[in-house]
């Protein structure tokens, strides 16, 4: 037998490239085109007067400018709400460029086209916007007050206010011994990939067709929405996803607007363009998340089991809603991680203010969901005098409950329903990872030199590979190399190689001969995207599907040809040989010849090909059931999301004097069914918890009340160096393969970030005895809390 | 601003002539005018280090320098850290053993900074380690397989 590669923790197929620098990102194409800079709104909230672009035209090698009123037919409509919801009733959408107003800092008001990026940064800061500035809505609360509104005509700044119920939460509260009110909140941050977003444009007039490479996470998407604004043919645009420095849920698609002008430009001027982003720009025209305040009440009885619960809380989207509900309808739903509520209610409002637009970033609104679900445990467990675990452990669903219906709606319109999962043993997989029972006495040791440090622990559940579908295409060239497509993008998740694995297995065909390709339409056309943990679960049960479509092929081919039942065939190292008979093989090269009557014997796999007999002389040369060529091409769409889930424990240390907060130990336990690629899983989850101490301790976004990001650099915005993250991540799989997909795998790429916060919370909690209500925290906050503690 | 400025850069151990304005940073024009893309630009204002190079040896942020003020000085950029037969460097193969990168966009930052940080301390501890790539930011591996293929790069080396 060969190699099975599906478990293997290999090394990476892309790294070769990447490190010598190989690597192709947006701003390594196209040295040729002319390079698009935008003028931006440095007010939150104004009404534009006038552009004066005068100033500019002088300026060598400018090449075109371009406001609101040059954009024609539907370029001059506002971009896309792209998922609308019944609920969602105030969506309001920005225009490419700004008209009339703009409604938060970095919002694009003119685009300059130059001969390079410095011409038309040149021309750009010579334009002249006179603005007339209005009162900016700021932060959640002053966007509930509505003294002002982002639009005029959205009252109370709110977009939708949605509920979702099980049960009936007001007679379980009030029946309930125990009732808890909890007030919680989760500041902004932002995905923050190292390469900002970019897309670049390449109009042929010749071929009228347009083809167009972007830093995104959906190139099927950007296909859609360009060949829509620009009033083209869908088959003759073609977008292609270069290597993409990382994502993180920034690059999904709506489209921006930088996305639909710069084709425009490149098409108007038959010229190809560029748009860079630069990293402020990033900070203050591309999307933050996480922006949320809760406002809880739980019912428990005297064990700690929760009776019903109600949550109401209100998310910051920013200034538009072109994506909707999903971040507010994950947290809603996905708050509930591994625990029975009891009854429970659930209300959120999304609402305007006069910031930068909110889209999912890694987590996707679980962040805030597992911080107040782990924080109404912990409490629980303080009121109760309980151990935390044991809180936790009571109100679990057991693994015989599975599947789970929570009798509630999730974010891709299917019922909340858990396919798998085993809580009990992650959690006791946890505590012997953690040392949590023995925890105690490092405390007194701690004590004893005078050290403070604490525990927390936190769990979730998180929906991943959501529908609707993917689809993966196989062929296998007469050179016997298997070329494998799939429509979604990568930014670094390593699907080139856990793809390959997959296939690999599935054909009995060496490693080395499978190559994979990812988000270029020219090779497959039907995609949805990468994000919400779904391009294993969806693109590598697609691609295992059409594997498997191709072997079938080949093996009938080889039956034929070595007059063998195909039942009694194998393929081994990329040779078709009858089980049991030496020397009766056929290398799948020249299977993929004679899969294709027209043989012109070009290459020694045709001339090979030509001792085999082939076709049926009593059918014509392509039978009416068949196809030429070794392929498959098959599509994986689930019934509904299968649900990964994890806990995470920390130790941290409390500096007395500073009240800096220092990581000891970090541990998880994860549970993302079987595992493709170990090294990469362990990987995910590395960046992942980077990401989740990030946003307990480092990371926010520092509005002032006139809307100004104050901290819109990477001098100012804490991302997290190696100084700042655990020095080692401990980690124990728990595999229960999920039943929804023919590999049992479930999504990984989000799973380390989304616990982070309660998990941080929780451990400086146990070491200070000071209850958290925010994350992040800096030491100077928590400095302040022991303060007011002292002061009573 | 139009004015051209005749200098020769030694990139990579190769002399190359080029006509630039005085303002051209380092990090543009080794990627836009000698087409050495593997150099990246991350922040533009020298705290990510996406953009380091070597200059004489020494780690520097090419978004900070223009290029006009480099003539004269050997630059190394990651297209020049490989072997002289084409292997990879111990350093850029310990990044592939220890999976110290995903996206690789940050990536050409830490080959040239451990690659230099080597060569001052050829057997760091991990501490040392840790200190060596702290000037780099990565978002996505979280740094700890880049601390392992720190250690891992200078057992290759020894």
């Amino acid at each position: 037998m060969s190699t099975r590669w599906f478990g293997q923790p290999i090394p990476r197929v892309e790294d070769e490239r990447l490190l010598r620098g190989a690597g192709a990102y947006l701003d390594d194409l196209g040295h040729d085109a002319l390079a698009a800079a935008f003028v931006r709104s440095p007010h939150a909230h104004a009404r534009i007067t006038d552009v004066d672009v005068s100033a500019a035209l002088d300026v060598e090698g400018l090449v075109a400018i371009y406001t609101y009123d040059d954009l024609p037919d539907r370029l001059a409509e506002p971009l896309p709400l792209l998922i609308p919801h019944p609920t969602l009733t105030h969506g309001r959408t920005p225009y490419a460029l700004a008209r009339d107003k703009v409604h938060h800092v970095g919002a694009p008001v003119a685009m300059v086209v130059a001969e390079d990026r410095y011409l038309a940064e040149d021309a750009a800061e010579r334009i002249a916007v006179r603005y007339e500035p209005l009162p900016a809505v700021v932060g959640i609360a002053a966007a509930r007050a509505a003294a002002h509104l982002v639009h005029e005509d959205v009252p109370g700044n709110l977009a939708a206010r949605m509920t979702q119920s099980t049960g009936d939460v007001d007679a379980a509260l009030a029946a309930a011994p125990h009732v808890l009110s909890l007030d919680l909140a989760i500041e902004r941050s932002a995905s923050t990939p190292l390469e900002g977003r970019g897309v670049l444009a390449r109009w042929d007039a010749e071929a009228r067709r347009m083809r167009i490479w972007s830093s995104t996470q959906t190139s099927t998407g950007v296909r859609a929405a360009v060949a829509a604004k620009l009033d083209l043919p869908l088959v003759d645009v073609d977008v292609i996803t270069p290597d993409v420095g990382g994502g993180f849920g920034v690059k999904i698609m709506h489209p921006w607007p930088e996305e639909v002008l710069v084709p425009w430009a490149a098409r108007l001027l038959a010229r190809p363009v560029k748009f860079v982003e630069d990293r402020r720009e990033h900070f203050v025209a591309s999307a933050h998340e996480r922006g949320q305040l809760h406002s809880v009440r739980v019912g428990f009885d005297d064990d700690g089991r929760l009776l019903g619960l109600d949550v109401r809380f209100w998310h910051d989207h920013g200034a538009f809603i072109p994506y909707g509900l999903i971040v507010p309808i994950i947290t809603s739903t996905q708050l509930l991680g591994p625990y029975k509520p009891g009854a429970y209610r659930v209300t959120f409002d999304s609402l305007y203010t006069n910031t930068v637009i909110v889209t999912p970033y890694r987590g996707a609104g679980r962040p805030q969901g597992v911080f107040v679900m782990e924080r109404v445990m912990d409490a629980i467990a303080r009121e109760l005098g309980l151990d935390r675990t044991t809180v936790r452990e009571r109100n679990f669903i057991e693994p015989h409950e599975m599947p789970y219906d929570h009798g509630l709606v999730f974010q891709d319109g299917r019922p909340l329903i858990y396919d798998s999962g085993d809580f009990p043993a992650s959690l006791a997989k946890l505590k012997q990872l953690v040392g949590w029972d023995d925890f105690e006495q490092a405390r007194e040791t701690a004590r004893a030199e005078g050290r403070r440090i604490g525990i927390g622990l936190a769990c979730y559940v998180e929906g991943t590979g959501v529908g609707p579908y993917e689809g993966g295409h196989v062929v296998i060239e007469t050179s016997g190399k298997v070329k494998v497509a799939t429509g979604l993008t990568s930014q670094g998740q390593g699907h080139q190689t856990v793809f390959a694995q997959i296939v690999a297995d599935e054909l009995g065909v060496p490693l080395d001969d499978v190559e994979v390709v990812t988000g270029d339409t020219r090779r497959f056309g039907y995609a949805v995207g990468t994000f919400a943990s779904r391009a294993a679960v969806m693109s590598g049960s697609a691609i295992a599907l059409a594997a498997r479509a191709a072997k079938e092929k080949a093996l009938r081919v080889a039956g034929d040809a070595l007059e063998a039942n195909p039942d009694d065939l194998e393929i081994v190292d990329g040779v078709v040989r009858v089980v049991g008979a030496p020397g009766a093989e056929i290398s799948l090269g020249t299977v993929a010849v004679l899969s294709n009557p027209l043989r012109y014997a070009f290459d020694t796999a045709a001339q090979a090909a030509t001792q085999f007999a082939s076709g049926d002389p009593a059918k014509p040369p392509v039978p009416e059931d068949d196809e030429p060529g070794l392929e498959g091409r098959d599509y994986f769409s689930p019934m509904q999301s299968t649900f990964a889930n994890g806990m995470h424990a920390v130790v941290v240390e409390t500096d007395p004097d500073t009240a800096e907060v220092k990581i000891l130990r970090y541990c998880v336990v994860h549970d993302c069914g079987t595992l493709i690629n170990p090294r990469i899983v362990e990987g995910q989850i590395h960046g992942g918890v980077a990401q989740g101490v990030a946003g307990a301790l480092y990371e926010r976004m520092a509005y002032d009340d006139a809307g100004q990001l104050q901290n819109a650099s990477f001098m100012d915005f804490l991302m997290p160096y190696a100084s700042e993250v655990p020095s080692s991540v401990e980690i124990d799989h728990l595999e229960t393969p999920s039943p929804m997909n023919p590999l049992g795998i479930k999504g990984a790429g989000e799973a380390g970030v989304i616990p982070g916060a309660a998990a941080i919370a929780s451990a400086i909690e146990d070491a200070e005895g000071i209850v958290l209500t925010s994350m992040p925290i800096s030491p100077s906050e928590l400095w302040e809390l022991r303060r007011s503690k002292e002061t009573g | 601003m139009s004015e051209l400025i005749d200098v020769v850069l030694t990139v990579n151990g190769v002399p190359r002539p080029l006509s630039i304005p005085a303002r051209r940073l380092l990090s543009d024009c080794l990627r836009h005018d000698l087409r050495l893309t593997g150099t990246h630009v991350g922040c533009e204002h020298g705290v990510c280090g996406a953009c380091t190079v070597l200059v004489d040896g020494l780690p520097m942020r090419s978004c900070l320098l223009l290029a006009v003020s480099v003539e004269g000085n050997d630059i190394t950029t990651v297209e020049g850290l490989a072997e002289p037969d084409g292997a990879l460097s111990a350093v850029q193969q310990a990044f592939r053993d220890c999976h110290g990168l995903q996206c690789g966009f940050c990536t050409p930052g830490f080959l040239t900074t451990v690659t230099a940080g080597l060569r001052d301390n050829p057997d760091p501890d991990e501490q040392q380690a840790r200190d060596m790539i702290g000037g780099n930011l990565c978002r996505c591996t979280g740094y700890q397989n880049i601390v392992r293929a720190v250690l891992r790069a200078a057992e290759l080396a020894r």
